[in-house]
């Protein structure tokens, strides 16, 4: 079964079309490494599969599990298990990242957290920050971390990271990159990865390499050889050589 | 005394509100407890322990008991400042007595609460607080309306004096109804060395409120600061301001608020700070957040330097709650209620207050509860 079918999808942002005609397919309990060039539309894609406001579908449809949820909102998208971790998240004054963790969890303010639940805050060094308002003066690496473990506290279906790598130190990259990796795989849910770093696939492992690239979406089989190639040969050669060899699967999502 | 009583003979229904506005009926963690019930007082008792260290009584009996005291009175506010002290200078029903002794450190907060349960009453009482030299004190302060009262109005005049290297933190929550006018006229002297911070916490609807104390920070490195959270609804009318002039060398002012508008409700908000000393610094900070089209909100900052190396700053922002705030909690499973009120509860922000942690807890949980109500 498919976890995430995009069906001939056309965006507009701020009134300019960034995606047109895009077909894809996301397989379940799969992570799929998304490789793309600046302003390809990584990050279009990531938000409007997840609803936020400013994304306009103009035609086409996104299917989770089989449900139709191109017109669902936010709060429905990530009740249903879509959940996003964002490249750039918002400061949000007043509210403490400690009461964040626990609605992540859907447990009351005023419940501890248990001893696992703290041993992974822990783990993500942000035991510190729980009394501190969420984003408000963390650095890079810190709202990174503070992002996966919102990721992996709300159980999501479907992950959707948006550079979780960037500007992240090497020690957390590892620590971020294994618990994702240690969650997808415990769960079976599937991950949509945006990076520009191959780092990352030293501890994620990933069965698809994609590439978003001139408003269509290639996955292929084993994507430590399409980042070594992109490194090599860039995007366009990468692609085009990939489809007449004919591995993997077509933008189209069908399996060749 | 024997009108005084203790609180627990007051009827249940009058102590729930009060309550609700921070009032401890089980007095062990209070120091002391003033209850003025519209024209009377009902209550005036230091705890036990604390006895030695502060005194609290009606300001009537306070007047009688020390001849000295008629010098403390109409010192910081002036009878004919306007027409409601006129009138509270005329006649008034009581009021509060209160005075932290010499060196007293007191940990637990004195509270007092000022009630009305009369329709049509016009609550006119004058309150004296005098922290001594070097004590130490939290005064936590409720005026209410119960709220089955249609129409009343609540005029107070208070003076506040801290003197040498003594430390006054006093909190203020009102708590009235939508067809309450309330007066509070308030002024202060803070001298060498001392401290007085000023919260004041409004969070229910009011029919209109107008206020504006001032202190006056006349002796050497003396501290006053005004820190403020608002919160109107159903047309409500706040007009709060609070005024600092430095005069003392190395004084220092600060204000901060918080305030958001909703429902038709009209707020102004405004500070001056005022400094005549050439080594004073003072900065005010307004955030103010506007709920829909039928509210209002004004930012009135003024900043007035009469001698070369006065250092006043202000920042002031007036807007609504930030969209993508909003959706970044709803990518978190969080409803668009939840986030907003989430938001609200955390733009609240208690901790400007200083207050010590207990006390912290309990004002945000009347905040919250507030806030959170809808």
């Amino acid at each position: 079964m498919d976890a995430l079918e995009v069906k001939d999808l056309t965006v507009k942002v701020e009134g300019k079309i960034i995606l047109e005609g895009l077909n894809f397919i996301l397989r379940e309990g799969a992570s799929h490494i998304l490789f793309g060039p600046n302003g390809s539309g990584k990050t279009t894609l990531i938000s409007t599969l997840m609803g936020l406001p400013g994304y306009e579908v103009v035609s086409g449809k996104i299917f989770f599990h089989n449900v139709d949820i191109t017109d669902m909102s936010v709060e429905e998208r990530a009740k249903l298990g879509i959940i996003v971790s964002f490249q750039n998240p918002p400061e949000v004054t007043g509210v403490k990242l400690g009461d964040l963790l626990r609605l992540c969890l859907g447990k009351p303010a005023s419940e501890e957290f248990s001893k696992e639940e703290q041993g992974q805050i822990e783990s993500f060094r942000l035991t510190s920050f729980l009394n501190r308002d969420v984003n408000v003066g963390f650095s890079g690496g810190e709202r990174k971390r503070s992002e996966i473990l919102q990721v992996i506290f709300l159980k999501p279906k479907l992950l959707l990271l948006d550079e979780p790598d960037s500007g992240v130190d090497v020690e957390s990259l590892k620590m971020i990159a294994t618990e994702i990796q240690k969650y997808v795989a415990s769960s079976g849910s599937s991950a949509l990865i945006i990076t520009h770093k191959g780092d990352i696939l030293d501890y994620i492992k990933a069965s698809y390499g994609c590439i978003l690239l001139d408003g269509k979406f290639h996955c292929f089989k084993n994507p430590l050889r399409i980042y070594e190639d992109i490194k090599r040969v860039g995007y366009e050669e990468c692609v085009s050589c990939r489809l007449k060899t004919s591995v993997g699967w077509k933008s189209n999502g069908k399996t060749e | 005394m024997a009108k005084q009583s203790e609180l627990t003979n007051i009827p249940h229904k009058i102590l729930e509100e009060a309550q609700q506005a921070g009032i401890e009926v089980q007095d062990k963690n209070r120091s002391g407890t003033f209850f003025h019930l519209n024209q009377e007082t009902i209550a005036a008792k230091v705890n036990e322990s604390y006895e030695g260290k502060l005194e609290l009584m009606d300001i009537k009996a306070a007047l009688k008991k020390y001849s000295w005291l008629e010098d403390y009175m109409w010192k910081m506010v002036s009878k004919d400042k306007d027409e409601y002290t006129k009138k509270v200078s005329e006649e008034y029903s009581g009021g509060y007595f209160m005075r932290i002794l010499p060196g007293a450190e007191i940990s637990f907060p004195l509270q007092s609460c000022l009630m009305i349960t009369q329709r049509n009453l016009e609550q006119k009482v004058h309150n004296i607080i005098i922290a001594e030299e070097n004590s130490q004190a939290h005064i936590i302060t409720s005026c209410l309306q119960h709220s089955s009262v249609p129409k009343a109005s609540h005029l107070g005049v208070s003076e506040i004096y801290v003197k040498k290297g003594a430390m006054l933190n006093f909190t203020m929550i009102h708590q009235w109804s939508e067809n309450t006018t309330v007066r509070p006229r308030t002024g202060a002297v803070v001298q060498d060395k001392a401290t007085f911070v000023s919260n004041y916490v409004c969070m229910r609807p009011v029919r209109d409120i107008q206020m504006y104390p001032v202190a006056y920070c006349e002796g050497e490195d003396s501290r006053a600061s005004f820190n403020s959270i608002l919160y109107g609804q159903k047309n409500s009318l706040l007009d709060i301001g609070s005024k600092v002039v430095l005069t003392g060398r190395g004084s220092k002012a600060e204000m901060i608020s918080r305030a958001i508008t909703r429902e038709g409700s009209k707020m102004i908000i405004r500070g001056m700070i005022e400094g005549n000393t050439p080594d004073c610094k003072g900065h005010l900070e307004c955030r103010g957040l506007i709920m829909d089209n039928e509210s209002f909100m004004q930012s009135i900052p003024e900043l007035i330097a009469t001698k070369k190396g006065v250092e006043i700053t202000h920042e002031a922002a007036v807007g609504k709650i930030s969209e993508k705030e909003i959706t970044y909690l709803m990518t978190r499973k969080i409803s668009r209620e939840q986030a907003v009120s989430l938001i609200i509860r955390g733009f609240m922000d208690v901790s400007i207050l200083g207050l010590p942690d207990a006390l912290n807890s309990e004002i945000k949980s009347i905040v919250h509860s507030a806030a959170g109500a809808d």
